[in-house]
């Protein structure tokens, strides 16, 4: 893992009407790390995610990625990063090989043909490229949708549980996929999931998020045992019903 | 030159779309051959019972080749931009390095695409079937298709603000806009056959001094090109509007967060 920081979150928030849906998250992600991002339903996870990727506006804090704000280096930090998530697929009226070629023009690919080859097959996606991407099953839109999140090489990988729609065999692979390549490229990845054996195997830290406040980080292989917890479910389940207890702590 | 790449895919999308089924390049004719053979024959027909030196056929076909025209401008960026409502696209798009103006940009080049083909496969319809052409005009086609581009760009670009504002409910807005100016921009019927109330309101709609222009022309052979500039003006200020509304809409939909839902709005 590099010293490089991809992302720097600082007192992040967002309040939509009286409602606050993050309050004040700071963190930071650095070259080759894999940071999961854990917490129950409404915890304020998919807005912290949907505010790195730009498409909500915080109501304070900063966010800084490659060492620049980004409000204002938007387009250019974009190029570099990249999302998949359980409730975004690609739209399902083009083919799998027509959504991948104008998505790596969005993101200025070069080489654009061998680049959707070789994510076709390393996805192993590629007898679907012809067929319609509505056509697919949830799995292998989300198969897709992973080849798209890859298009562009991104140093900075958004995960929003990505493999909820896939099978135990393909979520093997994807996560050995995501591992290496966050290792291979220095990539920062930020990762959310409800699985807590998929969190174990896959994340270097985690942040526990409840209320929109961080509670809980630290190393999910140590953490639980810190909290007086058998294991990661134990420890998110403790998380969602009585967080102020472990706040406290 | 990855701004025109962006700008490109956008572009290639509604044309990819365009392509993958037949029922879609059939909305570029449909509509617009209807209506050129409704009032085709109405003009024919006025024409043989009036009896008079009034060339009704004249007079009318023009104005609505030209105003379909101008509905296929709206409809170039309005509908693609319904496309993105209609896959959920929004997530996708705005989380790579799109920016809003590329993003109207490519409808805008759309709109050529569609408006282009649309046009020249109506007036040759025109043409074979009423033994009518557009092509009467002479270069005064370029200024009357530039005021009628510019606005029908203003209208697609409000309407795509509204949409994007209110959420998919609001799509009505898109349909509902073109057929709601027809009867004040004097497509039918001269300026002066409107109360003048309505000829106030009708002033400040620029396609209006674009028909007005065309029936001067069809019955006096001249124009005055002092309206024409003034619907050009109008139209690169509703086009400025519209694009401000629009970018007002934007900021809005991500301080309320609502591209991760925008279905449900």
């Amino acid at each position: 893992m590099g010293t490089e920081k991809i992302l720097e979150v600082q007192n992040l928030r967002k309040v939509y009407n009286d409602v606050i849906a993050v309050d004040g998250v700071s963190f930071d992600i650095r070259a080759g790390e894999i940071v999961g991002l854990l917490g129950p339903n409404g915890a304020g996870k998919t807005t912290t995610i949907d505010m790195i990727l730009g498409i909500v506006e915080p109501s304070g804090g900063s966010i800084r990625v490659f060492g620049k704000d980004f409000a204002r280096h938007r387009s250019e930090i974009l190029s570099r990063v990249n999302f998949s998530a359980v409730y975004a697929h690609l739209p399902g009226n083009t083919t799998v090989r027509q959504n991948l070629t104008i998505f790596a023009l969005l993101y200025g690919v070069s080489r654009i043909r061998e680049r959707i080859a070789a994510l076709l097959k390393e996805f192993n996606i590629e007898k679907f490229a012809r067929v319609r991407t509505g056509f697919l099953s949830s799995g292998e839109q989300s198969r897709v949708h992973m080849a798209k999140a890859m298009l562009n090489e991104p140093r900075l990988l958004l995960m929003d549980e990505p493999t909820a729609s896939i099978d135990p065999s393909d979520s093997a692979i994807i996560r050995e996929k995501i591992k290496a390549y966050a290792a291979g490229a220095g990539a920062g990845v930020l990762w959310t999931s409800h699985d807590m054996y998929e969190i174990e195997e896959v994340c270097d830290r985690v942040l526990f998020i409840s209320h929109g406040k961080i509670l809980l980080e630290g190393n999910p292989r140590e953490l639980p045992a810190a909290y007086g917890k058998k294991n990661l479910e134990e420890l998110f389940i403790a998380v969602a019903r009585e967080p102020l207890s472990l706040a406290r702590l | 030159m990855n701004s025109l790449k962006r700008i490109f895919a956008i572009f290639w999308r509604q044309m990819l779309l365009l392509k993958g089924n037949p029922f879609r390049p059939l909305n570029l004719f449909y509509f617009s051959a209807l209506e050129l053979f409704l009032w085709g024959v109405l003009s024919v027909y006025l024409d043989r019972v009036a009896g008079s030196d009034l060339n009704f056929a004249a007079l009318i076909l023009g104005t609505v080749i030209m105003s379909s025209f101008m509905s296929r401008v709206v409809f170039g960026v309005s509908a693609s931009f319904l496309e993105d409502v209609w896959t959920r696209n929004f997530i996708n798009l705005f989380s790579s390095p799109l920016s809003l103006q590329e993003y109207i940009l490519g409808f805008v080049a759309v709109s050529i695409v569609e408006s282009s083909v649309s046009l020249g496969f109506i007036a040759l319809l025109a043409w074979i079937l009423l033994s009518y052409s557009i092509f009467t005009f002479g270069l005064l086609l370029i200024p009357f298709a530039a005021v009628l581009f510019v606005f029908g760009l203003a209208v697609g670009i409000l309407a795509t603000a509204v949409v994007l504002r209110f959420g998919p409910s609001a799509e009505m807005v898109v349909w509902s806009i073109p057929p709601l100016l027809a009867p004040f921009s004097a497509v039918f019927y001269p300026l002066a056959a409107l109360p003048l109330f309505l000829q106030r309101i009708s002033f400040f709609i620029p396609a209006t001094h674009v028909f007005e222009g065309m029936r001067a022309v069809v019955r006096t052979g001249t124009m005055d090109m002092r309206e024409l500039v003034v619907g050009f003006v109008l139209a690169v200020l509703y086009c400025i509007a519209a694009y401000f509304f629009l970018y007002r809409s934007y900021r809005s939909v991500l301080r309320r967060g609502t591209f991760a839902r925008f279905a449900t709005e």
